[in-house]
C-alpha cells in the first residue's frame, strides 16, 4: 500500500528529465565554472578536504556555503559524528544565518561514530524533499571506503539529493566522488575594504568530468554565490599555484 | 515452608503455603510460636519490592486479555474486560483460560468476575472460580462473609459481635443504621460489592486510543511471520484511524511470549501518521536498532499494535501542493532517523531571546519542531558585510594565552592548542553583559574580538571580565570560528 503523496512524488520525480535532475549549478566564480563545465553537478557526491593541519575550519566553511550553493532554497542535512562537535565546535545556527542560510531550513544529526553517520547519509540521500545532505567524517575511519563512496554516489543520483563528506584532519584515499576540493585558509584583507568576509583558497583536486584548478574565492553571503576574491576576476586565479594552470587558462 | 515478615518488632507470619496450612500454621502468628508447633519449619524473609514487581510482571502479562489492567496489592489484580470476552469464548472461559494459564506458570491464582470491581475481589477470595450476570451481584455474594468486603477488622469484628455474619445480612439492614453505626465510608464498600454503584479502578497504564491485534494458534518464531503480521496490523490500525480522520503522533507494539514475558516497542512520529507502510517502516527500523534484539524465545502468542497517542489528521489525503508533500518527507525521513538514533540525536534550531551567544540559538529534537516556538531569526551583520557570529562554537570556550597592548585591547598573539597565533586584523569590542536576571551567580561581561591571524583563520575570542572594573587578571577564551 502506497500512500497517494508518495506515488505522486515517485511519478513528478520519473517525469523529470535526468538532466534536469542532474543540473550543473554554477559557483559564480567564472574560472572555477568553465572547469566544472558549467557548475558543480547536483545529485552527485562531492568531497571536501581540509589540505593540511589547522585549516579545518576553512573547510567546514566551503562546505557549507557550497551547500547553501547547492540547496536550491531546498532543506540542508548536516550529520556531524560526536567527536567533530569537540574537535571543532558544533554547528551554530546564528553562524549559518549569517552566512545566508535560512537556519529554519537546515537539520543536524548527530551521531556517534563514522559507520552511523554513513548509514544516516544513506537514508537521509532517499528523500529526495532534501536539497543537501553533509555528512562530517573527521579523520580516516575503516567503514568509509570505496564501497561506502560507491554506495553515497548512487544514492545520490537515483534521488537527486546533492551529498557533500566533509573530510577535515584527513588524507584523501580513493573515492568515487565526483569532485575533491583541498581547502585553506586565505586572508581576507584586501586594502582598506572591511575584512572577515568568507574567503577560502579552494583546489579542486579532482574532477571525473573536467579538469582540476586552485582559486581564491569569495563568498557572497547577500547573493549567494561564490566570486573571485579581489578587484578583478583574474586576482584570485593569479594567486594560485596550480599544476595544471593551462585547463583554465583556455 | 512459611513466609515471615518483622511486624512490631516482632518475627510474624505472612503466607504459608499448603503444607504448613495443613500443619495449622496461620498468618499472623509469631514465628516463634510456629517453630514451637513445627520445629523443622522453613521460614523464609518476605521481600516485598520483588513481590511487588513480580505482581507487576503478572500484570504486563495479563495485559493480553485487555489493555485495561490495574494492581490491587499486594495480591490482587483488577482486569476490566468489558468488550473483550467474546475473543475468548465468554466470560466464564475467559476467566477459565486465564486462571489455567497463570496455574501453568505455577502460580496459585484465585479469580472471579463480576460487573463491579468491588463484587469479583470478594468473590475472588471466597468463592473462586465463580461467574456472575450482569446485574446478580448482590445475589452472589449474600452468602460471602463479612470478612469478604476488607473492611476495618474493627468493624468486621463489631458485626460479628452483632450476630452479622453474611453480606447478606449485613445488605438487609438500613442504610441509616450502618451509616449512623460504622460511617459513609463502609455503607460505600457495601453499595460497590453489591454492584449497586462501581468505584472506577484506575488503570496501571494510559490506555490506547486506538489499538490491533493478532492471536496466534500456535506461537510463532521467525521473523517474517513477525514482521508480516505487523504490517497487517497496521493497516488494521491504518483503517480504524482514517475513519476517524486522525493520525498516530505514538505507537507501540506489544509483542506476548507464550512463556509470559512481554516485550514493548515504542516509536514517535512528528506529524499525524496512519499509512502502513510508514508505520511498519519505522517498526523495522526500530527493531533494527535494537541492542536487545527481539527474543521470540518460544514464539509469540499475541502481537498488538496500539495509537498511544492518536491526533487530528488535517489532511491525510495526498496534497498537490509541492511544499507540502516535501515537508511531510523530510517528516517521515526524520521519523526514521530519530526511530534509529533517539529523537535527541536528530535536531532543528529555534531562535531564543537573548544576546548571549550560546543561547541564542537552541536545539530541538525534530520531531517536536512544530511545537516549539521560535523567534524570527535576527541577522546581525549588515548587507555586504562579514559575518559577525561564528560558523561553530565550542560548547565549552577554550582557553587561549593572550599577549595584548594594553590589559583592555584586542590580543597580539595568541596560543591555541598549542599553537601560536599572530594576529593580523582584530575587530572589537563587542560588549556582551551575561543577563543578571538569568542567573543566581554573577558572570564577568564579556568583551568579543573578531580576529584573523597571518594564516587566513578567522576565530571569535573574548576576554572574560572587565579590566580594572571586574577583575585585574581577565582570561581569554576561543569561543568558535568563522568560514
Amino acid at each position: 500500500m502506497t500512500q497517494p503523496s508518495h506515488l505522486i512524488a515517485t511519478l513528478r520525480h520519473s517525469l523529470e528529465p535526468e538532466e534536469a535532475r542532474h543540473a550543473r549549478v554554477p559557483l559564480g566564480h567564472a574560472a572555477a565554472d568553465l572547469c566544472l563545465q558549467g557548475g558543480l553537478r547536483s545529485g552527485a557526491l562531492h568531497e571536501v578536504f581540509s589540505a593540511q593541519a589547522g585549516h579545518e575550519p576553512s573547510a567546514v566553511g566551503f562546505a557549507i556555503t557550497f551547500a547553501a550553493r547547492m540547496a536550491h532554497g531546498k532543506s540542508l542535512l548536516w550529520i556531524r559524528q560526536d567527536f567533530a562537535a569537540l574537535e571543532f565546535g558544533e554547528l551554530s545556527a546564528m553562524g549559518a544565518l549569517e552566512l545566508g542560510l535560512d537556519p529554519a531550513r537546515l537539520l543536524l544529526v548527530k551521531t556517534a561514530d563514522a559507520t552511523e553517520a554513513l548509514k544516516a547519509a544513506h537514508e537521509a540521500l532517499s528523500c529526495a524533499s532534501l536539497g543537501v545532505v553533509i555528512a562530517e567524517i573527521p579523520g580516516t575511519p575503516k567503514s568509509l571506503d570505496l564501497t561506502a563512496s560507491r554506495r553515497l554516489t548512487l544514492a545520490a543520483s537515483q534521488h537527486a539529493v546533492t551529498a557533500i563528506l566533509l573530510r577535515p584532519a584527513a588524507k584523501p584515499d580513493p573515492s568515487a566522488a565526483e569532485t575533491r576540493w583541498l581547502v585553506r585558509a586565505a586572508p581576507s584583507r584586501l586594502e582598506d575594504d572591511d575584512w572577515g568576509v568568507a574567503v577560502f583558497d579552494a583546489e579542486l583536486a579532482r574532477n571525473r568530468h573536467g579538469t582540476t584548478g586552485r582559486w581564491v574565492m569569495e563568498w557572497s553571503a547577500n547573493d549567494g554565490v561564490f566570486k573571485p576574491f579581489g578587484r578583478t576576476a583574474d586576482t584570485g586565479a593569479m594567486a594560485s599555484a596550480s599544476a595544471d594552470r593551462s585547463h583554465w587558462a583556455a | 515452608m512459611v513466609i515471615t515478615a518483622k511486624i512490631d518488632n516482632a518475627l510474624r507470619v505472612t503466607a504459608v503455603d499448603a503444607k504448613a496450612a495443613q500443619l495449622s500454621l496461620k498468618p499472623g502468628m509469631a514465628l516463634a510460636d510456629a517453630r514451637a508447633m513445627v520445629p523443622h519449619l522453613q521460614a523464609i524473609e518476605a521481600d516485598n519490592d520483588a513481590d511487588r514487581k513480580l505482581l507487576e510482571d503478572i500484570a504486563d502479562w495479563c495485559d493480553r486479555y485487555t489493555p485495561f489492567v490495574a494492581v490491587d496489592p499486594p495480591h490482587g489484580l483488577f482486569l476490566d474486560v468489558t468488550g473483550a470476552t467474546h475473543l475468548f469464548g465468554g466470560e466464564a472461559k475467559l476467566l477459565a483460560t486465564a486462571c489455567e494459564a497463570l496455574a501453568k506458570q505455577r502460580f496459585s491464582v484465585q479469580g472471579a468476575l463480576a460487573g463491579t470491581a468491588a463484587a469479583a475481589r470478594s468473590l475472588a477470595h471466597y468463592a473462586p472460580g465463580t461467574t456472575v450476570p450482569k446485574g446478580e451481584e448482590a445475589y452472589a455474594i449474600a452468602s460471602l462473609p463479612i470478612a469478604a468486603l476488607d473492611l476495618d477488622p474493627v468493624i468486621t469484628h463489631a458485626f460479628r459481635r452483632a450476630g452479622l455474619k453474611t453480606i447478606g445480612q449485613v445488605a438487609a439492614r438500613t442504610r441509616n443504621e450502618l451509616t449512623a453505626r460504622f460511617g459513609k465510608d463502609m455503607v460505600a464498600r457495601l453499595d460497590n460489592a453489591l454492584g449497586k454503584s462501581a468505584k472506577p479502578i484506575s488503570p496501571r497504564r494510559a490506555l490506547p486510543d486506538y489499538m490491533a491485534e493478532h492471536r496466534f494458534a500456535e506461537p510463532v518464531v521467525t521473523e517474517e511471520v513477525i514482521r508480516n503480521s505487523l504490517f497487517s496490523l497496521a493497516r488494521s490500525l491504518s483503517r480504524l484511524l482514517e475513519q476517524r480522520g486522525e493520525g498516530a503522533r505514538a505507537l507501540e507494539a506489544i509483542f506476548f511470549r507464550a512463556d509470559g514475558i512481554v516485550r514493548r516497542l515504542q516509536i514517535q512520529t512528528g506529524w499525524p501518521t496512519r499509512d502502513a507502510a510508514i508505520i511498519e517502516r519505522l517498526f523495522r527500523e526500530r527493531l533494527a536498532s535494537l541492542s536487545d534484539p527481539l527474543d521470540p524465545g518460544f514464539g509469540f502468542d499475541l502481537i498488538r499494535l496500539e495509537a498511544l497517542r492518536a491526533e487530528r489528521d488535517p489532511d491525510g489525503t495526498a496534497s498537490f501542493d509541492k511544499d507540502d508533500n516535501a515537508a511531510k518527507e523530510i517528516a517521515f525521513l526524520v521519523d526514521r532517523l530519530s526511530t534509529r538514533l533517539g529523537a535527541h540525536r536528530v535536531l532543528s534550531f529555534a531562535a531564543q531571546d537573548t544576546h548571549i551567544p550560546e543561547a541564542a540559538a537552541v536545539t530541538v529534537p525534530a520531531q517536536q519542531q512544530a511545537s516549539v516556538a521560535s523567534r524570527q531569526w535576527p541577522v546581525l551583520r549588515n548587507r555586504y558585510e562579514a559575518p559577525r557570529r561564528p560558523l561553530r562554537l565550542f560548547t565549552t570556550p577554550e582557553p587561549i594565552e593572550v599577549t595584548a597592548a594594553v590589559p583592555d585591547g584586542p590580543p597580539i598573539r595568541f596560543r591555541w592548542r598549542r599553537v601560536l597565533h599572530t594576529v593580523t586584523l582584530a575587530e572589537g569590542p563587542e560588549r556582551i553583559a551575561m543577563e543578571w536576571w538569568r542567573s543566581e551567580t554573577r558572570r564577568p561581561t564579556r568583551d568579543y574580538f573578531r580576529v584573523e591571524d597571518e594564516a587566513g583563520l578567522r576565530l571569535w575570542v573574548y576576554r572574560d571580565g572587565l579590566y580594572g572594573r571586574e577583575t585585574m587578571q581577565p582570561r581569554w577564551f576561543v569561543h568558535g570560528f568563522f568560514a
